[in-house]
């Protein structure tokens, strides 16, 4: 009991590394709510998915926890782990792209701003990519297209459902074209997926913007979003200074994308591995 | 409309001003005529110097310089038996985007493009070539058509972007350009696409995706406008001239990355001087690329295709 106890608020050196890959959040047994500025308990909060219990927030998290919510047993093969950027255009604006990559690097511990995984979801075998938003905003260059396209075709060789988990600023600048031309790349994997009668679920998480939103994110045979993410083409900030109008409250949220017909439905963190779950089973029969 | 120069114009500007006044002049004798051919030719000399060295944020200017030729004098020049096709059969007609049937040299085609339009009261109403939801549902369906009807497709591109608005967003501006990237890898029928202005983020690419892409000399192609480029990574948008430099949006360095095929020499000094010459150069990159391409199987066509587009990436080997 004590040992339990004790190894809440001490966990070994090893699992700090893994946890702190894995949150988004400061690891802190006492953390605030992002929306409601309710005090919670660490531990609490991770139980309940990183979901405020006060407020129902669904707090912004990181590529390897939205993993181990979909993955059983958090057991998978990562695919195209390996591939690096070559920086074509040698792009520097305040800072070399060269060290923007190497500083996202070190700072959370990923290689890019996508990882495609191949695992069971409920006994099921699937393919997954995740989005990871502390890399570069989870922008798509070129190596993040690779990934996305690698795990599309993984699923269409192992033929199984292919499953994304998108939340991303955008297309990246730094790699101007080359990022820009990812939009028709993953967009016609996935239209290869389709002619395999596979299907793509998307989940939209907070936030999408610009080049993701505009190709992979809204190609779901399903779309399903998490409540209140923002998901939009263009950014808030442009359609004010473009239109001189105070947008609307909720606006580009996902209650505002099912009232205008862009999404399937809304899904609670907690229920998404079997609602995922549930549809496939209908769509994937063989 | 008077004639716009461009900043690093201004000599020419100069001499063809020198050459007005002489012109005006009344004693017409042979010693001004002379003058003229000679200023005239210095004026040949110069623009071919300052066109050889433009530098890439003086391509953007010209790219978007207000005399440059738009989809409709293309259309015009190009092809023949035009009719439009109007509307989306969802929500609406947008201007911002034009396309119908068309004949070239006899044969029929699709051809679909942004336009920005000239007057002012034109320009309002295609909004400035920036297109909403509808114009890139208007050039899905016109696409089928032309699959359906085993017709080849030409699109051309000039914008700014798609049009960011409360409205674009009610109406799935996302889901609209994603659809047409989708549709467009798997279309039964050859696709040329040509980049005469601006080409402008996922707006542009909405009707970019085909077999061959080729760009006017100087057009540009890039992931965001220069400004928002700046706007997001400097957070500034007066950076707009060093977002164009870093982004290396120009025809020439596109072609030397393997993102498009071949790059259309414009005339002497830019398309803007010379409509009807630019139009002969775009219809001789069609016609050389459409009779290649009709020679190729639809299966083979498509997988080309595909592997083209998933060629596209800057990844270390």
């Amino acid at each position: 009991m004590v040992k339990s106890w004790f190894n809440k608020i001490l966990p070994s050196l090893g699992k700090q590394h893994k946890e702190e890959k894995k949150s988004p959040v400061p690891q802190g047994l006492w953390q605030t709510c992002s929306n409601c500025k309710e005090i919670l308990y660490g531990p609490d909060l991770e139980a309940n998915m990183y979901v405020c219990p006060n407020c129902g927030h669904h707090i912004r998290i990181g590529a390897r926890h939205r993993i181990s919510y979909l993955i059983d047993h958090d057991e998978y093969k990562e695919i195209s782990s390996e591939l690096k950027t070559k920086d074509w255009l040698s792009f520097t604006d305040t800072k070399k792209y060269k060290e923007r990559l190497s500083d996202a690097k070190t700072n959370i511990d990923e290689t890019e701003a996508l990882i495609s995984v191949h695992g069971k979801l409920n006994d099921k075998d699937v393919v997954l990519s995740v989005f990871e938003f502390r890399f570069l905003g989870g922008s798509m260059g070129s190596v993040v297209g690779q990934k996305f396209v690698d795990a599309v075709e993984f699923a269409i060789e192992k033929s199984c459902p292919f499953i994304c988990v998108a939340t991303s600023g955008g297309a990246r600048m730094q790699e101007s074209l080359f990022s820009l031309f990812q939009m028709s790349r993953t967009s016609a994997a996935l239209n290869k997926l389709k002619s395999k009668k596979l299907p793509f679920i998307s989940v939209l998480t907070d936030p999408i913007y610009g080049g993701v939103a505009a190709s992979l994110a809204m190609l779901g045979d399903i779309n399903i979003a998490e409540p209140k993410a923002q998901v939009g083409f263009a950014g808030p900030r442009v359609i004010e200074d473009t239109v001189r109008v105070k947008l609307p409250e909720g606006f580009q949220r996902s209650e505002f994308l099912l009232k205008h017909g862009m999404i399937d439905m809304i899904v609670q963190r907690s229920h998404m591995k079997d609602k995922i779950s549930g549809l496939i089973s209908k769509l994937h029969t063989g | 409309m008077a004639y716009t120069y461009l900043e690093f114009e201004k000599p020419i500007s100069d001499l063809e001003n020198k050459i007005e006044s002489l012109r005006d002049n009344k004693d017409n004798d042979e010693s001004v005529h002379q003058e003229i051919s000679s200023l005239s030719d210095k004026i040949e000399n110069l623009t071919k110097e300052i066109y050889e060295g433009l530098s890439i944020w003086q391509k953007v200017q010209v790219a978007r310089h207000p005399h440059r030729p738009h989809f409709s004098d293309y259309i015009e020049n190009i092809f023949t038996d035009f009719d439009e096709l109007h509307g989306d059969r969802l929500f609406g007609d947008d201007q911002a985007i034009i396309g119908g049937l068309a004949k070239f040299k006899g044969n029929p085609v699709v051809i679909i493009g942004h336009e920005k339009g000239k007057s002012t009261e034109d320009k309002i109403s295609r909004n400035f070539g920036m297109s909403q939801p509808e114009g890139y549902r208007k050039a899905s369906r016109l696409m089928k058509l032309a699959e359906d009807f085993s017709l080849p497709i030409i699109t051309f591109i000039d914008t700014p972007g798609a049009y960011p608005g409360i409205e674009s967003e009610e109406r799935g501006m996302s889901e609209a350009i994603a659809k047409n990237l989708s549709i467009m890898s798997g279309l039964k029928v050859p696709i040329i696409v040509i980049i005469t202005g601006e080409g402008g983020s996922g707006g542009a690419l909405a009707i970019g995706v085909g077999d061959h892409i080729s760009m006017l000399q100087y057009s540009i192609y890039s992931v965001a406008s220069p400004e928002a480029c700046a706007s997001i990574v400097w957070r500034d948008n007066s950076k707009a001239q060093e977002a164009a430099e870093a982004m290396k949006l120009d025809a020439k360095n596109l072609l030397d990355f393997g993102l498009i095929d071949n790059v259309i020499d414009e005339p002497l000094g830019g398309a803007h001087r010379d409509t009807k010459k630019a139009s002969s150069l775009i219809a001789k990159e069609i016609d050389d690329n459409l009779k290649r391409l009709k020679e190729i199987g639809i299966d083979e066509l498509i997988e080309k295709r595909y592997q083209k587009i998933m060629s596209y990436g800057s990844i270390q080997k």
